[in-house]
C-alpha cells in the first residue's frame, strides 16, 4: 500500500475490467508520479474514458486495484470516495456545465456545495480562478452563449476552484479551433505547474498532448503497450506505436473492421 | 404460437422488471427525504414553485372549461329527473372526488411531468449528473429528491385550484345562463359534500402527485443519454402516469367506497 505522501499519486496494478464479454483492460499497471502531467493515449475505443472512471471510483474493476493517494479506490464507503474526489478536478470532455447556472454560479457550485465561505470571499475565489482562465468578463453569460473552447475554460475553472491534487482532463483538445487549443494547453501546463497539482490527460491527440505531457502511456488490447516521454516515444520503433504516433491508416491496428471474404461477399446472393 | 408465447414472457419480464426497479428506486428516494428537506429544504421550495407554477395556466383553464361543461351536462342529465336544484352537489362530488385529482394529474404529468423528466435526461445526456458526481455532490439528493417532493406537494395544491375554478365554471353556467337558484346551489353543495369526500380527494392528489413525480424522475434519470432517449423518456413519462393513474384511480375508489 502507498504512503499517502509517496511519491506516486495514482498507482495502477492488474487492472482488469470487461464490458459483457468485451476485455477492456487486462492486467493494465500504471503509475503516475506526483506533480507531473501525464497522458493516457490509445485508439478510439480503447477505454481511455473507462480508466478515468476507474480512477475516480465511478466504475469497479473485475480485479486488480486502483491506489489513490495511499487509498484503494474500490474499498472506500460512498462517503470516503465522495471526500477522495474533491481532491480531484474533472474537465469532461463537452464541458458538461450545469444549464441553469450561468458561469459564476457554475464555477461556485463547488465551493457552495462543500464549504461555507462568505459571499465576499467567494466572489474572490470564484472571480480568481474566472480570471486564471480568461473569462473574468463572462461571469454572467450562461453555458448555451459560450463557445466550446468557453465552455472548456470554464469548466476548468470550475475544476479548479477547490484547488485539487489531481486534474483530470477527458479529451480536453476536442473540436477546439486553433486559438481555444492553444489557450487550453498553455492552462494545463500553467495550472499544473501554479498549483503543484498532478494531470491526466486522457487524449487521442498525438502532437497537442505531446506538447504538453511529460510522460505518456500508449493502451492498446486492455495493456499500456508503451510509456515514456513523448520524444522517447517518437523514436520507439514498435509496430503499434509507429503506427499510432504516426497516424498511419493501416497497421497492427487494421484499417478494415472483421468482415467476411470481399469477393465472397460480392459474388454472394444473399443480403448481408 | 411458440413465439408468441416467448414474446408474452418476455414483455412480462420486461414489466416486472421496471416495476421492481421503480420500487427500488422509490424507497431509495423515500430514505433520502428527511435529509434533503432538512438540507435542502430551498430546493424543494423552488421545485415546488417550478412544478407548480408551470402547471398553473393550464390547470385554471382546464378547470375552469371542464365546470362549465359539467354545468351544461349536469343541468340536462338532472333536469330529467327535475333535479336540477341538486347541480352544485353534484358538480362538486364529481370535482373534489375524481375529475380534480384525475385530470390535474393528467395536466401534470403532459406539463410539469415532461418538463422534469426531459430537464434530468438532457443532464444525464450532457454529463451534468456525472459531473455532480465528480464534484462530490450526489445528484439524487441534489436534483431527484427536490424534484418528487416539489411534485407531491404541488399536486393537492393544483387540485384545490382546479376545484375552486371548476366549481366557478359550474357556478356561472349552472345559475347565471341555465337559470339555478344561486342559494340553492350552495345550500346542496354544503349539505351532500361530506368531509369524508374532501379526504377522498386529498388521497388522491398526493398518491397520483406521488406517482407522476416519481414516474417523471425515473424516467429522465434511467434514459438512454442521448436526444432519442430523451425524447423516449419524456412520451413514456405521459404514457406511464396516464396508465398508473387510472388504474391506481379505481383501487383507490373501490377501497375507499
Amino acid at each position: 500500500m502507498l504512503e499517502a505522501d509517496s511519491e506516486i499519486l495514482v498507482d495502477i496494478r492488474g487492472l482488469s475490467f470487461s464490458r459483457g464479454d468485451r476485455k477492456i483492460f487486462d492486467g493494465l499497471d500504471m503509475e503516475i508520479r506526483r506533480g507531473e502531467v501525464a497522458a493516457i493515449m490509445g485508439p478510439s475505443g480503447t477505454g481511455k474514458t473507462t480508466l478515468l472512471r476507474l480512477i475516480t471510483g465511478q466504475l469497479v474493476p473485475d480485479e486488480g486495484t486502483v491506489t489513490l493517494n495511499g487509498l484503494v479506490v474500490k474499498d472506500q464507503p460512498r462517503d470516503k470516495l465522495f471526500e477522495m474526489r474533491r481532491e480531484i478536478g474533472m474537465l469532461f470532455q463537452q464541458g458538461a456545465l450545469l444549464t441553469d447556472f450561468d458561469v459564476y454560479e457554475n464555477v461556485a457550485f463547488p465551493l457552495r456545495e462543500h464549504t461555507n465561505l462568505s459571499e465576499r470571499l467567494l466572489r474572490r475565489v470564484v472571480l480568481t480562478k474566472l480570471h486564471a482562465v480568461g473569462l473574468r468578463g463572462a461571469a454572467r453569460l450562461y453555458p448555451s452563449e459560450l463557445s466550446g473552447g468557453m465552455a472548456r475554460r470554464v469548466a476548468l475553472a470550475r475544476a479548479i476552484v477547490m484547488d485539487p491534487e489531481l486534474l483530470i482532463y477527458d479529451e480536453p483538445f476536442s473540436g477546439l479551433d486553433p486559438i481555444s487549443l492553444g489557450v487550453v494547453l498553455r492552462l494545463i501546463r500553467q495550472i499544473n505547474d501554479a498549483l503543484g497539482t498532478t494531470s491526466i490527460i486522457v487524449s487521442h491527440d498525438v502532437k497537442e498532448t505531446a506538447t504538453v505531457a511529460d510522460r505518456s502511456f500508449l493502451i492498446s488490447d486492455g495493456k499500456v503497450v508503451a510509456s515514456g516521454s513523448p520524444q522517447q516515444l517518437r523514436v520507439d520503433r514498435s509496430e503499434f506505436v509507429r503506427q499510432f504516433i504516426l497516424g498511419l491508416a493501416d497497421g497492427p491496428v487494421p484499417f478494415h473492421y472483421p468482415a467476411p471474404d470481399y469477393r465472397e461477399q460480392l459474388l454472394s446472393r444473399e443480403e448481408s | 404460437m411458440t413465439d408468441w408465447v416467448r414474446d408474452l414472457s418476455f414483455t412480462a419480464r420486461g414489466a416486472l422488471t421496471t416495476l421492481g426497479a421503480t420500487t427500488l428506486f422509490l424507497l431509495d428516494l423515500v430514505s433520502r427525504i428527511p435529509r434533503v428537506f432538512v438540507r435542502r429544504f430551498g430546493l424543494v421550495v423552488a421545485q415546488i414553485y417550478n412544478a407548480g407554477a408551470l402547471s398553473l395556466t393550464i390547470v385554471m383553464v382546464s378547470g375552469f372549461f371542464v365546470g362549465m361543461v359539467l354545468g351544461l351536462q349536469g343541468f340536462d342529465s338532472l333536469s330529467r329527473f327535475d333535479a336540477e336544484e341538486s347541480l352544485g352537489a353534484v358538480a362538486a362530488l364529481s370535482l373534489f372526488k375524481e375529475l380534480g385529482p384525475v385530470i390535474t394529474a393528467l395536466l401534470f404529468a403532459g406539463r410539469a411531468g415532461t418538463a422534469i423528466a426531459s430537464e434530468i435526461g438532457l443532464m444525464r445526456a450532457t454529463d451534468q449528473l456525472v459531473a455532480m458526481e465528480m464534484m462530490a455532490v450526489d445528484p439524487v439528493n441534489r436534483v431527484i429528491v427536490p424534484r418528487f417532493l416539489g411534485g407531491i406537494i404541488a399536486m393537492p395544491l393544483l387540485v384545490a385550484i382546479f376545484n375552486g375554478i371548476g366549481i366557478t365554471g359550474t357556478y356561472l353556467v349552472g345559475v347565471s345562463v341555465m337559470g339555478v337558484d344561486s342559494g340553492v346551489f350552495w345550500s346542496q353543495l354544503h349539505a351532500n359534500v361530506d368531509f369524508a369526500d374532501v379526504v377522498e380527494g386529498i388521497v388522491k392528489s398526493l398518491v397520483f402527485g406521488g406517482v407522476a413525480s416519481l414516474l417523471a424522475v425515473y424516467e429522465g434519470y434511467t434514459c438512454i443519454p442521448s436526444a432519442e432517449g430523451v425524447g423516449r423518456a419524456t412520451t413514456r413519462t405521459v404514457v406511464s402516469t396516464a396508465v398508473s393513474v387510472l388504474i391506481l384511480d379505481y383501487l383507490i375508489t373501490s377501497a375507499l367506497i
